[in-house]
């Protein structure tokens, strides 16, 4: 319960958050990385947490999102997807729209 | 090593395909595009949700990198001009 409780807050104060395995800089998967680099392409901040850094996280968010792999979008509080998902509304243009509320 | 072939019959005996074909052949990396009448109405993250719930726990455990595209099948007649 304490891991949802901190997954839920770090979701609620972040509004462009990605769960990922690394950091921008050094992403430490592929999918983290074409996820990074999607979010990069558009004109938006976001903050990342790095799921090697806390394996209770890391287990936790799986839960969570009912969703069994990293990287994971969350926009104002919304689950939005993974890499394949995140990567295809990134190249229809949907991921700016939906960041930008259009 | 795990063969793409054995990804691709798992996810056919728990998800009713009208068509399927996982590729990958490093036993790690994977491929898979899916289309189902499942997936009719369905946004993208239930449509990958119900991919996963196929594959029970070896998301958990075998698998380590799948990426997944998913179908309706009027979405793939039209991507294929059929």
């Amino acid at each position: 319960m304490a891991t949802n409780a901190k997954i839920k807050k770090l979701i609620d104060d972040n509004e462009v958050l990605l769960f990922m395995k690394g950091n921008p800089t050094f992403p430490q998967c592929g999918f983290s990385s074409v996820a990074c680099q999607a979010l990069g392409s558009i004109d938006t901040s976001f903050e990342t947490v790095d799921v090697l850094q806390d394996a209770e996280i890391r287990e936790g968010i799986k839960i969570y999102s009912n969703w069994p792999t990293i990287p994971q979008l969350y926009i104002r509080g919304e689950f939005i997807g993974g890499a394949d998902i995140i990567r295809e509304l990134y190249e229809s243009g949907e991921l700016a729209k939906i960041i930008s509320k259009e | 090593m795990l063969q793409a072939i054995e990804i691709q019959k798992i996810i056919q005996a728990n998800l009713n395909c009208n068509f399927i074909k996982v590729n990958g052949d490093d036993g790690t990396h994977f491929d898979a595009v899916i289309v189902s009448d499942v997936f009719n109405g369905q946004s993208m993250i239930k449509q990958h949700q119900r991919v996963y719930l196929a594959l029970g726990n070896m998301m958990q455990s075998e698998i380590h990198a799948l990426s997944i595209k998913t179908y309706t099948p009027d979405e793939w007649s039209q991507m294929n001009n059929i």
